[in-house]
């Protein structure tokens, strides 16, 4: 596992369990310290991927540009990453300037079905000569066949790598292995894993991908991300190191910038309730964690019914605005 | 009466939808259905209907302009780009269905009538059609308004190629749109495709940040649009709103499509080409009066 890429997600999944509020102190202080971890790429802005600040997912507290800035001059041996998802961030508005800043490296995504959409956007990274990855969000909701098709067509707009999201944290181990095993043996491209924690499984999960052959794994100090939280980068660090595995990561810096530094990010800390084991079971994304609780105590509905109903209309990520029409439909019946 | 004829340029999604449309106008008639997709869908529907149609896109209108006086441009902006002086060159009045941005925006229920005057009328984005009408009618009523977002909630079924190589294009059009015609001064526009089985019916929701809301005020104004749009897209709809929260008005419309070539959820198909079908039988009338 000597060519392990540790990708961490903390400054931007992060993000939506505090409603988009990191500051540039907070990103700051951050970047400082995990700079010399050994870590493959750290990852800033919104939670939805740079430019998503909106009222539909939740406005930043800092603009997007400002957080990358400041990590910009932390980060001298880590890279410094974003997340752009196409309908969301803009190449104009969004990527350009971010590009200027210097970026090293981008994760463009799309819903898994979806791959088609990042075409525009992964050219123009590759174009520029930086680093791109395609990301297909909530695999859960498709076939393997389906992600390889998907993937196949990032590799082509020149993604240099694929990583698979469980944005629902609704996967079963077997479905981790047959699917992440069935895109490392197609694709020449490294092939990466990102967790949610919803059922308990995101550290198992990693590992199992790493297992079958992935090379990037995609996770948060401490879990911390929405919903039931993400792969805690230093526990599965430790695991690998545990079981023997040569990883050039510092485990300790990561254990101290996880108690240290990611604990005061932290509105609570992060637990499995049944409210985030509703979100796996019904296969919803996580970050409908926050907007879920707020729609069910507005309107007096059972928040885990909100969950089941959502998940029975597929929503996917960025529809918040159908969280609102099913609490009050939820609480229509309920009255009648 | 005397028909009008059009051509359609773009035998996808949209193309083939303002075919079927076109087939029930009193004023227009297709003169040639024109794509590049061998295996379009929407060819064999054409010439089952009896349509002139051809493989050369563009091309069949430059060898054969007696075709059409009227063309609709359904491909993607960047075509478009190369096909709007072509066309102006021929006289042609052009209504283009990207969002190449070339041509002069319209929005039929906000300026019609100024844009029967120019060569080139851009249609913004199915997005922008639904929405900024509202956004226009709260600026009247809330003319602080500082703030407006438009959500669009699309079927992944009902975005062909073109729409999908163009996401960069519809955002930016459909902001730039937003602001120019409502006279807010930020705004932001988002676009997201569900792919759930069976397709979702097309969605969008604006919100604007207003801190004292006149919701009565507001809800006889985007009643008064709603009805102004129905008149020419049957089935656009109020679903919800406007409802007030700390300071955040949110609308949501759904738009319920007639089902000439896809289903009833690709409501964003309709919207467009609804708008199309009303500017050209606008100009179409124009012409027949004149003659």
């Amino acid at each position: 596992m000597k060519d392990l890429m540790i990708f961490d997600s903390t400054l931007r999944d992060g993000q939506h369990a505090i409603s988009h509020q990191l500051t540039t102190e907070q990103v700051e202080r951050y970047c400082r310290a995990v700079d010399k971890a050994g870590e493959y790429v750290v990852i800033v802005g919104h939670g939805n991927g740079i430019g998503a600040s909106s009222v539909q997912v939740g406005i930043s507290g800092t603009p997007d540009l400002e957080l990358l800035a400041v990590a910009r001059k932390e980060l001298k041996q880590t890279r410094l990453g974003i997340f752009l998802l196409p309908g969301f961030g803009t190449i104009a508005n969004d990527l350009a300037p971010a590009m200027k800043l210097g970026v090293d490296l981008v994760c463009v995504a799309a819903h898994c079905t979806e791959a088609d959409v990042t075409q525009q956007y992964i050219k123009y990274v590759a174009e520029l000569g930086k680093e791109v990855y395609g990301v297909l969000m909530m695999y859960h909701m498709t076939t393997k066949e389906r992600l390889l098709e998907e993937a196949k067509k990032m590799v082509s707009y020149g993604a240099q790598g694929i990583i698979i999201m469980d944005s629902a944290g609704a996967s079963t181990p077997a479905m981790v292995k047959e699917t992440i095993g069935y895109l490392v043996e197609n694709l020449p491209v490294p092939i990466g894993f990102h967790a949610h924690n919803n059922l308990g499984m995101a550290v198992a999960h990693t590992w199992m991908a790493l297992e079958v052959g992935a090379r990037i794994a995609d996770g948060t100090i401490r879990g911390f991300g929405p919903g039931a939280g993400n792969c805690p980068i230093e526990v599965l660090v430790a695991l690998l190191k545990k079981m023997g595995y040569q990883i050039p990561v510092d485990l300790n810096i990561l254990m101290d910038v996880s108690d240290q530094i990611v604990t005061t990010f932290m509105k609570k800390l992060l637990e499995i309730d049944s409210i985030t084991i509703a979100s796996g079971l019904a296969g919803v994304f996580s970050v409908f964690t926050l907007p879920v609780k707020r729609a069910a105590e507005r309107f007096g509905v059972d928040p885990r019914e909100i969950f089941m109903e959502l998940g029975k209309r597929r929503v996917v990520g960025g529809q918040e605005d159908i969280v609102v029409e099913v609490a009050m439909e939820l609480a229509k019946h309920k009255k009648q | 009466m005397k028909k009008i004829k059009v051509g359609i340029i773009g035998t996808g999604n949209i193309g083939s939808d303002l075919l079927h449309k076109v087939g029930r106008s009193e004023v227009l008639e297709c003169g040639i259905f024109t794509g590049r997709n061998k295996d379009s869908e929407g060819i064999a529907r054409a010439k089952a209907m009896g349509v002139p149609t051809s493989f050369d896109s563009l091309g069949a209108i430059i060898n054969n302009p007696d075709y059409c006086e009227i063309v609709f441009d359904t491909t993607s902006a960047v075509y478009h780009t190369e096909h709007a002086p072509i066309l102006k060159n021929l006289g042609k009045f052009t209504i283009d269905l990207t969002p190449s941005r070339i041509g002069m925006m319209c929005v039929p229920a906000i300026n019609l009538a100024e844009a029967l005057e120019v060569p080139n009328v851009n249609l913004v984005t199915c997005g922008g059609q639904t929405l900024i009408p509202i956004a226009k009618a709260i600026m009247e009523v809330h003319p602080e308004t500082k703030y407006i977002e438009v959500v669009g909630s699309v079927a992944s079924k009902s975005a062909g190629s073109g729409t999908r190589a163009n996401i960069e294009e519809y955002i930016n059009t459909t902001t730039n749109a937003l602001k120019s015609f409502s006279g807010v001064p930020e705004a932001k526009a988002i676009l997201i495709l569900n792919p759930a089985e069976p397709p979702i019916l097309m969605h969008n929701t604006l919100y604007a940040l207003i801190p004292e809301p006149n919701i009565e005020a507001l809800t006889k104004k985007i009643n008064e649009v709603a009805a102004s749009i129905q008149q020419y897209v049957p089935g656009y709809r109020l679903a919800m709103g406007p409802t007030a929260e700390k300071g955040k008005v949110t609308v949501t419309i759904e738009v319920v499509g007639r089902g000439d070539f896809l289903p009833a959820y690709a409501g964003n198909l309709d919207i467009i080409t609804c708008a199309a079908i009303r500017v050209a039988e606008e100009y179409a009338r124009k012409k027949i009066l004149s003659k």
